[in-house]
């Protein structure tokens, strides 16, 4: 039990895809300038990275592995098929992608409209594709990759969210001149690094 | 009195615009605003105002800090006078924290007080001078940023300062090297404050930015067990740092299974914790102190009871929660009694006075809460299932700090979607 909560926190904080790893951090800068959008973008991103990342978990383990392919007998288990890991994680993400799409379109019209541009612009998204290398990387079995992938999304969304409200209030601050825009923003991302790190060195 | 009065104005036609020094202004405004109430009134159509300025403010939280002043002064030095008296520890090299050109201990002798901890003059002064080193150092080094800043950017020099200025060394291992403290609260004021626009308009609480910087760029000095008393011993051809663990870390290396409890590890009761008499930052250890301080802060008006009372319900709640499924996840700490929390590791100190910055904490009345919460729930997580970080509601108050602005957007959605039902049922 202590594994999955320690393996769920250190993925929100230490390990948060955008502040400690810089990753999506196009669409993290861009998009955080109003709360609401940041909130929508970051659930679709919990959304995905909680799909995908279970399911390259398992094109991984049974699939892609070297050896992996030993269920279908003996025989197959001298192949090493991990050169088609990438393209196969890629795959799985765009077309995870656009099946939640659809269904969210017949079934969720409010919640597709609400998400709209974000989710076919996540496919892109090097957080998402990074989420499934890192879990293929530290060889997570399934459970750890389901809560890899809720908390590697949570992190994510967690931090877009504060970063936006952040921006709102600093509407409000006189920062000088040359700060302004861009670079307040990344030292802004700096700072709060600083208090995502509460559970490192666990 | 009217002495100073008229100097003032004498010299004032020389920093007024078009004057020799019109680019020190700031620190004319300074001297002037800190001994006189400015003559400045309302003008066009007056508004009602609170009589409330950001000077008294910030001077009534000074006087609520006093207490905590008082308990860093005796104890820093009654925890070395101890080590000293009964442990066998020796004065620490001053080498070791820069004071490089003259001797804590010289100066013990020259005024002739023994290190002895029953004597409470010898307390006082043996921490006066571990702790003013630090301050003056502190206000020397943030309050040259914060004039350089005011001159170049034109805005007056603030009384926050005071404030962050004195939290900070209250925050610090009375050990800890003074090139450390002159660069931890350049980053908190530089990086933590002035880059936003000065006092009001940042997102962090700058002492806490300083010290999380430190935390975090001078482990070695600012953790560990070592330099939480300002006493030595005798460790190969110098002196090495005597070994004095914080109350969490001493729990915290208690056996899994068993109640972890100061009064067997350290030979400590929960009263010497509430009290403060217990190794630790400088001035974070006593919790009375801090509730004399919240008591003034409350009383005036000046700190939230809503953040104080929000902290300690989610330390209380989350400690009790981990201490119901204690045998289920396999972590010390959580079989420490949920009351314990309050008393150690700086718990009432960061409540008191570093969650309730009226700058960084949530502002709405309803996200208050929501903020205090989440700050007792973080402080508690950390404590107990990531040990090796003891300042957790350090930490943890900076994530709440971070969290606000987000908090605040949510309860003031709540407060509209409300209103927006309201008016549409009449």
């Amino acid at each position: 039990m202590d594994h999955y909560i320690q393996l769920f926190l250190k993925s929100v904080f230490v390990e948060n895809m955008a502040l400690a790893y810089f990753l999506g951090m196009c669409t993290f800068i861009a998009i955080s300038k109003n709360v609401k959008t940041a909130v929508s973008l970051g659930v679709a991103v919990v959304v995905i990275m909680a799909l995908t990342i279970p399911a390259n978990n398992l094109i991984f383990q049974y699939l892609v592995k070297p050896g992996a392919l030993s269920w279908l007998g003996s025989e197959y288990a001298a192949y090493d098929l991990s050169f088609l890991g990438l393209i196969s994680y890629i795959g799985t993400i765009a077309a995870m992608v656009q099946i939640l799409e659809m269904t969210l379109d017949k079934f969720f019209p409010s919640l597709y409209q609400t998400l709209g541009i974000f989710l076919p612009l996540i496919t892109v998204n090097c957080a998402i594709l990074g989420g499934s290398l890192f879990m293929v990387e530290r060889d997570y079995n399934f459970v750890e990759s389901c809560v890899f992938g809720v908390g590697a999304g949570f992190g994510w969304a967690l931090a877009i969210a504060a970063l936006a409200g952040i921006r709102e209030k600093l509407k409000y601050s006189d920062i000088p001149h040359g700060l302004r825009g861009l670079g307040i923003t990344f030292m802004t991302v700096g700072l709060m690094a600083l208090a995502f790190m509460s559970f490192g060195g666990m | 009195m009217k002495f100073i009065r008229d100097q003032l104005d004498a010299v004032e036609p020389l920093f007024k615009k078009g004057g020799k020094l019109e680019k020190l202004y700031p620190i004319y405004e300074a001297q002037d605003t800190f001994l006189y109430t400015p003559g400045q009134v309302t003008k066009g159509t007056s508004h009602v105002r609170d009589a409330i300025d950001m000077k008294r403010m910030m001077s009534t939280v000074i006087v609520a800090l006093l207490p905590c002043i008082f308990m860093a002064l005796w104890n820093t030095g009654y925890q070395a006078n101890y080590a000293i008296a009964t442990q066998g520890a020796v004065p620490l090299q001053d080498s070791i924290t820069g004071l490089g050109f003259i001797s804590r201990d010289a100066i013990m002798q020259a005024v002739g007080l023994p290190y002895d901890p029953a004597n409470q003059v010898s307390n006082l002064v043996h921490g006066a001078l571990w702790f003013l080193p630090v301050y003056l150092v502190t206000m020397a080094v943030g309050g040259v940023c914060e004039l350089i800043f005011s001159i170049i950017r034109g805005h007056e020099i603030n009384e926050g300062f005071l404030v962050s200025g004195m939290l900070f060394p209250l925050t610090l291992p009375p050990t800890v090297p003074l090139w450390q403290v002159a660069l931890g609260i350049a980053f908190g004021v530089v990086i933590g404050k002035e880059i936003f626009g000065g006092t009001g308009k940042n997102f962090l609480n700058p002492a806490l930015t300083a010290r999380a910087f430190l935390y975090f760029a001078y482990a070695a000095e600012m953790s560990g067990d070592k330099v939480w008393t300002a006493a030595g011993v005798a460790a190969g051809d110098g002196v090495d740092g005597y070994t004095n663990a914080t109350i969490l870390t001493g729990m915290s290396a208690a056996p899994v299974g068993t109640s972890p409890d100061a009064a067997s590890t350290m030979g400590l009761s929960f009263w010497d914790c509430f009290i403060g008499w217990i190794p630790g930052s400088m001035g974070e250890t006593s919790t009375l102190a801090c509730l004399i301080g919240a008591a003034i802060l409350i009383a005036t008006g000046i700190g939230s009871w809503r953040v104080m009372a929000g902290v300690t319900l989610g330390a209380l709640v989350t400690s009790m929660m981990l201490f119901a499924f204690r045998a289920d996840i396999d972590y010390p700490l959580a079989y420490m009694n949920p009351i314990w929390h309050l008393v150690v590791g700086g718990f009432a100190f960061g409540t008191v006075f570093m969650a309730t910055d009226p700058v960084s904490a949530a502002m709405t009345e309803t996200g208050k809460w929501w903020y205090g919460g989440l700050i007792g729930l973080m402080t508690v997580l950390i404590r107990v299932i990531n040990p090796a970080f003891g300042e957790g509601i350090m930490l943890a108050i900076l994530f709440g700090n971070v969290m606000a602005p987000l908090i605040d957007f949510y309860a003031i959605q709540a407060n509209v979607k409300r209103r927006a039902a309201r008016y549409a049922a009449t």
